[in-house]
């Protein structure tokens, strides 16, 4: 190497100092590494580079566009559409299949709970939980206890068209009225009619539990809507009130409250904002969670 | 033993540069044992790497047919007899080991034998070499073409030598690919451009490597990129054999003459006469004279060059050879040479290649033909159902091996009255959910357990046995089923 320095001789000579002084110590100038160098003037080159190819500088009321006008959101879209057309041809299939068909068929089963699992996961999971476990006032969808119904229809219809949601027109709808709140029964009677919900499925009630009247207020009020032994109705979606899952929970304070306020849960119509293939998936994915009838 | 190294002879001086620039070496052609030796090893090894791909190995129809494939979009590799999944890539850690101690036996043996014959670095370079000799001549006709300035002639010759290393890299990287996708197929799409751009790539890439390492960087790599000659040198010994100059024959070196005087009159004179033919063939430009070299390969094309030029003189050849420290001292000493290929670490490396080998051999023939494993519903951990009972969902995953599609049951095992449901599942068999899995696939399915709910602190062990209702074998996989009080 010529052009090196020959460090045989005094440094201070071959390369000479930067001219700073501290206390008699002074810094030599040893240039730097060739490669170092090179691979900075590269680097100086390379962002010139961006600066042409892609949007770099701000202006006043836009920016510089760069050579090929590429933007991060049209990046997105692009990507998108090249998922769409990677699942095209099994989408296709979902949208062509019925319900009964995809879960029995392996290959449309498999992609239908994956491709449900995602919807679910952006979708339901907000109320429903994340394992869809359900969280107080809303349903578990894990186990087998079904407010609308769990058969693949009865999901997907639920799905389409949400619970009492003003904006679709066939949404499941029906509402408990609030008998508290709105002065239908006295306290006492709520009270008794509690307890006679909870010896319903064999819950133990406390011993000076009026359940004569609790039977009586019952039978005249509840029973049309959740059956004569509480054993719900699905078509108007009351739930069941002799088994062992309870919506809000089984505790007398929790029923007193759901009898005085009454109401019910709301679900979005699904099919006004996802496709229909999807919901097909997630009709799919629901009733493989393991409450599926 | 001492190591040092020939290239810079300023190296131990203090105020020598940090910096050497690299002497241009033109290995001289040789003609011997050696060279023969590392002729017919270079044939057979750069036989097998072009020839290998196109080998076919029958394993039935749903397999490939290729004898040597690593198929990475199905996530397989094939050795002939032996198929791998992904997950048994510790296969792999055994190969890898085999290789070490197969390079340390022969360390062990005769130095750095793998360099000199074998690596591929040397490998290529020998042939890249063979064709810059085959153009542009030999050593001397070399040095001097290139102390000429650049004239049509010479840019001739270079043109026509790097073409030709280009295309000997390029073909080297061309096969590379053909291990990983059915070799005639790839080759025909890499012909119509049909291939995909990973194909192109790689063989991009390796022509690019080959070239430069094996035209350009030679030595080089050796020299400063390969870690090998530091481990051998602090793991070699005085029994093994490395190319030696016998300093205790060869000096005091003088001219032929000289010594043939000293000789009558009875004063010592070495059989080296220093004519320098052990540097000029030397692949890494290593002067041999010094002892043990770092840059060393141990090919011996020097003790090829050196007996050539004994036969010529007349005097005894293998004035270098491959020899042991412990011989030349014994030689020094007057006593007789000893050779000792069984020493404590001979053994222990020969110990280690069995015991592996016959661990690898054992795994491979008790393969089992199909796997089994179980994931228990992180959330919800447990579902309580109407009736009381509590249910657990497990996602179970199974991989057959085999190259037909079969028929499994599940039986789960661990709990009083367990009903258990697959998912998607066929129809029962004995009683027991079933599910085909396809030849050479994996499956995985929900599985659900419902149970009552027995007030248990701890979760029940399960047992998920898998079994292949036609020949009977099982695997089993193991969990827990859990309710709201053994919810640790």
């Amino acid at each position: 190497m010529t052009n090196r320095p020959d460090t045989n001789l005094d440094p201070r000579k071959a390369v000479g100092t930067t001219g700073h002084d501290w206390d008699g110590i002074e810094e030599l100038n040893t240039p730097l590494p060739r490669w170092w160098l090179w691979t900075f003037y590269a680097t100086i080159l390379w962002a010139l580079a961006y600066w042409v190819v892609y949007p770099a500088i701000p202006l006043a009321t836009s920016f510089t566009k760069g050579m090929f006008g590429w933007t991060s959101r049209e990046q997105v879209v692009q990507d998108l559409d090249g998922l769409k057309t990677l699942r095209g041809p099994m989408t296709a299939k979902i949208e062509a299949a019925s319900l009964q068909d995809i879960a029995k068929t392996p290959e449309l089963l498999s992609f239908a709970r994956a491709q449900g699992a995602a919807a679910f996961a952006v979708n339901c999971s907000p109320c429903h939980g994340a394992g869809a476990q359900g969280f107080k006032g809303y349903p578990n969808l894990n186990d087998d206890d079904w407010l609308w119904g769990g058969s693949l229809d009865a999901i997907h219809t639920t799905l389409q068209h949400g619970i009492r949601w003003d904006a679709d027109k066939d949404t499941r709808a029906s509402m408990m009225p609030a008998f508290g709140r709105d002065g239908i029964l006295k306290p006492n009677e709520i009270s008794a009619v509690a307890d006679y919900v909870r010896t319903l499925s064999a819950l133990p009630v406390e011993k000076d539990a009026d359940l004569k009247l609790g039977q009586k207020v019952f039978t005249e009020n509840c029973a049309a809507c959740h059956g004569e032994k509480g054993e719900g109705i699905q078509d108007v979606g009351a739930p069941k009130l002799n088994d062992k899952v309870w919506l809000y929970g089984p505790e007398k304070v929790t029923i007193m409250e759901r009898i005085t306020l009454g109401g019910g849960g709301q679900m979005p119509a699904w099919s006004q904002r996802l496709d229909s293939p999807t919901i097909k998936s997630l009709a799919v994915y629901v009733h493989t969670l393991g409450g599926g009838q | 033993m001492s190591v040092t190294s020939s290239f810079d002879p300023h190296l131990d001086e203090p105020e020598a540069p940090l910096y050497a620039a690299r002497k241009k070496i033109y290995p001289q052609g040789v003609s011997g044992i050696f060279r023969r030796t590392k002729t017919v090893l270079l044939i057979i090894t750069l036989s097998i790497y072009y020839f290998l791909p196109f080998i076919r190995w029958d394993r039935g129809p749903n397999a490939p047919n290729q004898a040597i494939l690593i198929d990475i979009p199905h996530r397989r590799a094939y050795f002939f007899f032996i198929e791998i999944w992904p997950q048994e890539v510790y296969y792999l850690t055994g190969l890898l080991i085999l290789a070490a101690m197969a390079l340390f036996l022969m360390n062990a043996m005769a130095g750095r034998v793998w360099c000199g014959y074998l690596c591929p670095q040397t490998v290529w370079t020998d042939l890249f070499l063979a064709v810059e000799r085959l153009i542009e001549g030999d050593r001397r006709t070399r040095i001097n073409r290139d102390a000429e300035p650049m004239n049509i002639e010479k840019f001739s010759y270079k043109l026509l030598k790097h073409a030709l290393w280009l295309l000997i890299a390029w073909w080297t990287g061309g096969v590379w690919v053909l291990y990983f996708a059915d070799a005639p197929t790839l080759v025909r799409d890499l012909i119509w451009f049909e291939a995909g751009p990973v194909a192109y790539i790689s063989i991009m890439t390796l022509t690019f490597t080959t070239y430069v390492f094996a035209g350009l960087m030679r030595e080089q790599v050796c020299l400063y990129m390969c870690p090998w000659p530091r481990i051998q040198a602090a793991m070699t010994d005085e029994y093994a054999l490395n190319v030696t100059y016998r300093v205790d024959r060869g000096e005091p070196r003088m001219s032929f003459k000289k010594a043939t005087q000293a000789r009558l009159v009875g004063e010592p004179a070495g059989d080296c006469i220093d004519c320098q033919q052990c540097v000029a063939v030397c692949p890494t430009g290593v002067d041999i004279r010094h002892g043990a070299d770092l840059g060393c390969i141990q090919c011996g094309l020097c003790i090829d060059a050196c007996d050539e030029v004994m036969e010529k003189i007349g005097r005894p050849t293998r004035l270098i050879a491959y020899d042991t420290e412990v011989n030349i001292k014994r030689r020094k000493d007057g006593l007789q040479e000893i050779f000792r290929p069984i020493r404590p670490r001979t053994v222990l490396y020969i110990a280690i290649i069995i015991a592996v080998s016959v661990v690898m051999l054992y795994a491979l023939l008790t393969r089992a033909p199909f796997t089994v494993s179980v994931i228990h519903d992180r959330n919800p951990i447990f579902v309580k159902l109407s009736d009381g009972h509590i249910r657990n969902a497990y996602t179970v995953r199974i991989a057959n091996m085999l190259p037909t599609e079969r028929l499994f049951t599940l039986e789960v095992d661990g709990l009083h009255d367990a009903h258990v449901e697959i998912i998607g599942g066929e129809p029962l068999i004995k009683g027991r959910p079933s599910i085909s899995v396809g030849p050479d696939q994996t499956r995985e399915m929900r599985v659900t357990v419902r149970a009552i709910d027995e007030d248990e602190d701890e979760p029940a062990h399960l047992e998920f046995i898998i079994r292949d209702e036609v020949d009977g074998t099982t695997a089993v996989a193991r969990d827990y089923f859990r309710t709201p009080h053994s919810v640790h």
